[in-house]
């Protein structure tokens, strides 16, 4: 689809003046232009439509910088209302500096409520982590992707990539695990691995780790990602399967933390940082979801996580 | 535990925020007017505009003060400026015949009709570093300029318009006509939609217009110094000043709504074999302010994507395009900065693995 120039003969809208900002707040309510939001939403229709399938679109430039989450944060802004309340992790934390900086910013744009609770928030974007508190039907979780092109692995270019998506040619990227096999005796593709959306479009699940992925496999939330710079959004909708790629003799694995457990909260069955001690060099563990962690140690009556089996195939 | 990783962020980042302003106006200097940015910077500001695709001059110049003189965030602030912008229309097609120029050359003739001009430029001025700037004095300055000026002949009546010199090679019918590649009914909108590849020449443009000055010239200059086939000439480079007509869309009438500045540069290059005929083809390249490295660097870009199978990066499109975005690259350059813990462990336990596995060659191990 190309654009157009509005056609001459088109009507004049009422009043140009009626477009422009209002001049007390200067930014629209979410900062961006209703026209944009519109677009956005539209855009995301489609990609929930055809899950898995990266469907382009005109991302605007954010007050933050490109690579540094615009893309979920344009979803965020295009969806968010009033009533929402948000909740907004990096790394699984939600103090870490961006996420506490995005937070800041929407919260400035639109006075939403916040929330570190994961069940409370109905609307969380998230950059490199699944919540490990499972997800409900009324919540939106938006992933912020650097690299929305699975296949950018073995093919730099967007021209090709977009025709190995159109035939369902994923020879290559089966070709590169394999040969990773051969070479290691192991895949060693870590965060960003490559899954199959409805058996159909491979897709990159932004940079989450291998622990993450089970909890995309028919869940319940709508998993909504888009890559700002790269303007793309895709979505994976509720009960959708999503399996990652693996071999009927090499099974896909998750990270290993066996036998490892939180030392801050004592869980087992979460996703680990590993923390090395200043003063001692030990390394200790300590949940990646910190929200997660403080309920656990709050000693609320909080489900054990979904358990990510070691071999889960 | 000892060590807890970029946390409790919000009052640090309120404290970066502030330290930044001290860096920026903590000592003892003058503090500089945006004013004196735009008219003595002015080729930064050109610059600002020209990567943040907003004709600004007083916000350029802000931006650039606000980013203590790196013109990639300047021109970044510039750009989150312009998207809140809402679009009003498009303005009409402008013949750049019609430029009120301040500067005119041509490399590929000696005599051209209107004549060459040479107007404001450093390129015949000795790199040596102006000690009597160090303390200027206002009132010489002032003084020396009124002189030069009363001194100049003036050229009366200016010129309502400068032929284009290549419009004489095209007249010979020695120039390939180019045609929009592919099936490009409209001008497409970079701002409003992502781009597909094969780009159509506007959306190609666009992109170009808007890049990173440095990043083109990398590009362009990889093509010039033999990465590519492209050997320039420049036909013609214009410094001027450009009316924007746009239609009242009350009246239906078109009327002026202001100039903007800037850099046309149009190079020359012949066809190679492959490419077909003996004859040449040009390159284009436009850009707000004056800027002519940029300029320069997006004709010859334009020429080398513009023929059949890319040889080198420069020639491939999707190559060019893709890359010469600053806001966009210095963005996801910097983005490397922020926390990726989660993936490194990731990362970790698959190395841990392959090297936990027997029957590892023994080169291999530690």
């Amino acid at each position: 689809m190309t654009p157009r120039m509005p056609s001459r003969a088109s009507a004049p809208p009422a009043d140009w003046r009626d477009s422009l900002p209002p001049a007390e707040g200067r930014y629209s309510y979410a900062f961006l232009d209703e026209g944009a939001k519109r677009e956005i939403r539209r855009r995301m229709l489609k990609a929930v439509a055809i899950p898995g399938c990266q469907v382009p679109f005109g991302s605007r430039e954010m007050p933050i910088a490109r690579g540094w989450g615009t893309g979920g944060l344009q979803l965020t802004l295009a969806l968010i209302g009033p009533e929402d309340v948000l909740k907004v992790i990096d790394q699984g934390a939600d103090d870490s500096v961006n996420a506490v900086n995005i937070k800041k910013f929407v919260t400035r744009v639109t006075g939403v409520a916040v929330t570190t609770d994961t069940a409370a928030a109905t609307l969380i974007q998230t950059r490199h982590r699944i919540p490990e508190e499972p997800l409900r039907p009324n919540q939106l979780l938006i992933f912020q992707v650097p690299i929305p092109e699975p296949l950018r692995l073995v093919e730099p270019s967007e021209r090709e990539t977009r025709r190995m998506h159109a035939e369902a040619d994923y020879s290559r990227m089966w070709l590169y695990l394999y040969e990773d096999i051969v070479k290691f005796n192991e895949i060693t593709v870590g965060a960003r691995y490559p899954v199959l959306v409805n058996r159909r479009h491979l897709m990159d699940p932004s940079p989450i780790p291998r622990w993450d992925l089970p909890k995309l496999d028919r869940g319940e939330a709508l998993f909504l990602f888009c890559a700002g710079r790269e303007k793309r959004i895709y979505a994976v909708p509720p009960y959708t399967e999503v399996q990652p790629l693996a071999f009927e003799d090499f099974a896909f694995r998750v990270e290993a933390f066996a036998g490892r457990r939180c030392a801050r909260c004592g869980s087992v069955g979460t996703y680990l940082d590993e923390v090395i001690d200043d003063a001692t060099g030990r390394r200790t563990y300590s949940c990646s979801d910190t929200a997660f962690c403080e309920k656990a140690l709050r000693g609320n009556s909080v489900k054990e996580a979904r358990p990510s089996g070691e071999d889960r195939a | 535990m000892g060590y807890v990783a970029v946390r409790g962020g919000a009052a640090a980042i309120e404290n970066a925020e502030k330290f930044s302003e001290v860096r920026r106006a903590g000592g003892d200097a003058t503090l500089l007017q945006p004013e004196q940015i735009r008219e003595q910077l002015h080729l930064a500001v050109d610059r600002v505009m020209g990567e943040g695709s907003l004709y600004a001059p007083d916000l350029a110049a802000l931006a650039f003060k606000q980013a203590a003189g790196d013109t990639f965030e300047a021109a970044f602030i510039l750009r989150s400026y312009r998207t809140t912008l809402p679009r009003l229309g498009y303005s009409e097609p402008v013949a750049t015949e019609g430029m009120r120029v301040i500067r005119r050359i041509s490399a590929a003739f000696k005599d051209i009709p209107g004549g060459q001009i040479l107007g404001p430029t450093p390129d015949y001025t000795l790199r040596l570093l102006d000690f009597e700037l160090q303390d200027e004095s206002v009132s010489q300055t002032r003084q020396r300029i009124q002189q030069l000026l009363r001194d100049t002949e003036r050229l009366q009546p200016l010129p309502e318009r400068f032929p284009k010199v290549v419009e004489m090679l095209r007249r010979e019918g020695l120039l390939v006509q180019r045609h929009a590649s592919g099936e490009d009914p409209g001008l497409a909108d970079i701002t409003r939609q992502a781009m597909a590849f094969p780009a159509p020449r506007s959306a190609q443009l666009q992109t170009l217009a808007r890049g990173e000055t440095g990043g083109m010239l990398a590009l362009a200059y990889s093509n010039m110094r033999g990465y590519g086939s492209v050997h320039p000439v420049i036909g013609e480079l214009r410094v001027g000043f450009l009316p924007v007509p746009f239609k009242n869309p009350r009246t239906g009438s078109v009327e002026c709504i202001g100039e903007v500045q800037v850099t046309e540069a149009e190079v020359i290059a012949r066809l190679t074999a492959a490419e077909g005929s003996a004859r040449f083809s040009l390159g284009y390249g436009l850009c707000f302010g004056h800027n002519e490295t940029k300029a320069i660097a997006m004709a010859v870009l334009d020429r080398a994507m513009s023929g059949g199978e890319p040889a080198a990066p420069s020639e491939d499109q999707e190559f060019v395009l893709t890359h010469v975005d600053g806001i966009e690259s210095m963005g996801f350059c910097n983005h490397y900065k922020l926390p990726h813990y989660v993936t490194f462990q990731s990362e970790l336990d698959r190395l841990r693995r392959i090297q936990a596995r027997p029957g590892r060659p023994k080169d291999e191990q530690p």
